[in-house]
């Protein structure tokens, strides 16, 4: 039962992402090409939304569903992992169109070509599992 | 995201292809993959919720009107032979039943997916994670990250996708 509320919220950020069209490997593309504002529109007002929420949640000290303190681990503070594994991400991003949410809706919206990119993403999950003591990070 | 910080989870989507590896086994393998998966089994339920919400959307909420593109956009894609939207979400060119015949079609799939899969942990984090969590929250290296996602979509967009899908 009380796994109900994440199927809820997955259900919603499916809905969302497909109605915003977010999902769709046109508007990535036309993103990379600053040919539409449409992307950036919908991760700014995430980012805009997601800011000032977090905010209120620190200022006031609010609790969460468990009455615990709400509190974010904080990103490790390094360089190398973070640019270079963003550009490798970025480089699949714009050939695909699809990052690691829009992989699991577009497979649910029945694309089944999409379940040959979730193979490639666990696969690549996995290489970075062998190699991750040998990279820099 | 704002609901999940309330549920005292965080938001991020990549995660979970790390707990799928476990599940499958990787543990085996790699100490990476060794770690308390059950504990990730409500972000398995995004997941499902998220396909299952995919499928309404596609199914209940849509009055096939589609994706309208910015006309720039589409003469440029004409030009790599990927067909128009016309109300579709993704191009037949990579995921319809005819495309999906070629062995070409097949291994950019899977070499996105690989790209998306790698890169990702390597960040530790994606769309989801760090440009919409790590950003709301303040997070140089989120920022770092999201900056390196879009050099990497600006090389792929600008300079290999064509090359790729001549």
């Amino acid at each position: 039962m009380k796994f109900i509320k994440y199927l809820l919220v997955g259900i919603l950020f499916g809905i969302v992402l497909t109605k915003s069209e977010a999902v769709s490997w046109y508007r990535i593309y036309e993103m990379f090409h600053f040919q539409s504002f449409h992307m950036y529109g919908i991760i700014g007002t995430a980012v805009v939304v997601g800011t000032i929420g977090l905010q209120l949640f620190k200022r006031n000290n609010l609790k969460d569903i468990h009455g615990e303190p709400i509190s974010l681990p904080d990103k490790e503070k390094r360089f190398t992992s973070y640019f270079v594994g963003g550009i490798i991400f970025g480089l699949g991003w714009g050939l695909v169109g699809t990052c690691p949410g829009p992989i699991f809706i577009l497979i649910g919206s029945g694309f089944m070509g999409i379940g040959i990119v979730l193979i490639g993403a666990l696969l690549g999950t996995y290489l970075y599992g062998l190699l991750k003591n040998k990279l820099p990070h | 995201m704002l609901l999940l910080v309330y549920f005292g989870k965080t938001f991020g989507m990549s995660s979970n292809l790390r707990t799928m590896c476990s599940i499958m086994g990787a543990g085996k393998t790699s100490d990476f993959f060794r770690f308390d998966w059950k504990a990730q089994r409500w972000n398995l339920v995004v997941v499902l919720g998220a396909m299952l919400g995919g499928f309404i959307a596609t199914q209940y909420l849509s009055d096939g009107s589609g994706v309208v593109l910015n006309p720039k956009t589409v003469t440029e894609l004409n030009r790599m032979h990927v067909d128009e939207p016309n109300g579709k979400l993704l191009p037949d060119a990579l995921t319809s039943a005819d495309a999906l015949q070629s062995p070409k079609v097949w291994g950019i799939l899977l070499l996105g997916g690989l790209l998306v899969g790698f890169g990702t942990r390597y960040a530790g984090g994606c769309t989801s994670g760090h440009a919409i969590t790590g950003l709301s929250n303040l997070q140089l290296p989120s920022l770092i990250a999201v900056v390196g996602f879009f050099i990497g979509g600006l090389i792929m967009s600008w300079l290999l996708l064509p090359l790729i899908l001549k």
